[in-house]
């Protein structure tokens, strides 16, 4: 292969600039995305916690997560009660059955 | 070293990268796209998935350089891009708009017939090859970086470029555009 050749390649296939614009873009959007995922980062750094305006964000976070946990340990409690009350009655409802059967047979003889 | 410490080194890192291979990766999906407008786009889309696995890219590197691996994404996605105007149904409005206008490429080289030339010759020669041929000439890519990008040996990628060559070659002497002089 000639080496002319691969030159006229070369003059041919020359490298192309991209416009102004879309490093510019380019920039901004990388910029935010950089911004955003230390911003996300720095929400799990211990040392964020030294800073009071943090606070009252854990705060109202701890609260909230707080309040789901009580409110389905309170679920929880609601349904138990609920199947030991059906369990209750069942056993009752047996035993009414079981007493008029055996009156009955009593009745029979 | 903290998290956020790891991460600014990371995102340093990655400024790097995207301001040195910006260029290349525009290059390359220019010649592979054909027009300004959708190259600008491969690209963007290029550095935007580049950001989001280059930590692991960093890892699994060992060092290398990893400007095969930022033409790769442009390659799939310029692959894709092709994959995606081909399965479109194009109506008759579309073809006039085709048939208007044609690659941009030829653009760059107005005036220059042997260049011209050069670039159809480039244009008509199989996928392969013709993209072998722009990471070579157009990015200076060597054989090694062209074997990375493409996923291939690098003898494997040494005998696709000396038949991209020869083929190019032979059609331009075929259709009497050698440029002797």
């Amino acid at each position: 292969m000639s080496s002319d050749f691969e030159r006229l390649l070369q003059g041919a296939l020359v490298p192309v600039e991209p416009s102004l614009a879309l490093s510019e873009r380019l920039d901004r959007r990388l910029s935010t995305l950089t911004d955003a995922a230390v911003g996300e980062l720095a929400e799990f750094d211990p040392r964020a916690l030294r800073d009071p305006r943090r606070w009252a964000r854990l705060v109202v976070a701890g609260v909230v997560a707080g309040g789901a946990g009580g409110a389905l340990v309170l679920v929880r409690a609601r349904q138990q009660h609920r199947r030991r009350e059906a369990s209750g009655f069942k056993a009752l409802e047996r035993g009414m059955r079981e007493v008029s059967a055996d009156m009955r047979r009593r009745l029979r003889r | 070293m903290t998290a956020l410490d790891e991460k600014a080194e990371l995102d340093r890192d990655f400024t790097e990268l995207y301001r040195t291979h910006l260029r290349d990766v525009y290059s390359y999906s220019y010649y592979r796209i054909g027009n300004h407008h959708d190259a600008e786009d491969i690209t963007e889309q290029t550095f935007l998935q580049a950001y989001r696995h280059f930590a692991r890219a960093k890892a699994e590197s060992n060092g290398r350089p990893l400007r095969p691996w930022l033409i790769r994404i442009a390659h799939n996605l310029a692959a894709n891009y092709h994959r995606d105007r081909s399965r479109r149904p194009q109506t008759h409005l579309e073809d006039a708009a085709v048939i208007s206008a044609p690659h941009e490429t030829e653009e760059l080289v107005t005036g220059r017939e042997d260049a011209t030339a050069v670039l159809r010759g480039v244009a008509d020669l199989p996928d392969d090859r013709r993209e072998a041929l722009i990471m070579r000439f157009a990015i200076g890519m060597d054989n090694r970086e062209i074997a990375r990008a493409l996923g291939r040996s690098e003898g494997a990628t040494k005998v696709l470029i000396h038949r991209a060559l020869r083929q190019l070659e032979g059609e331009l002497e075929k259709r009497g555009e050698t440029l002797d002089e």
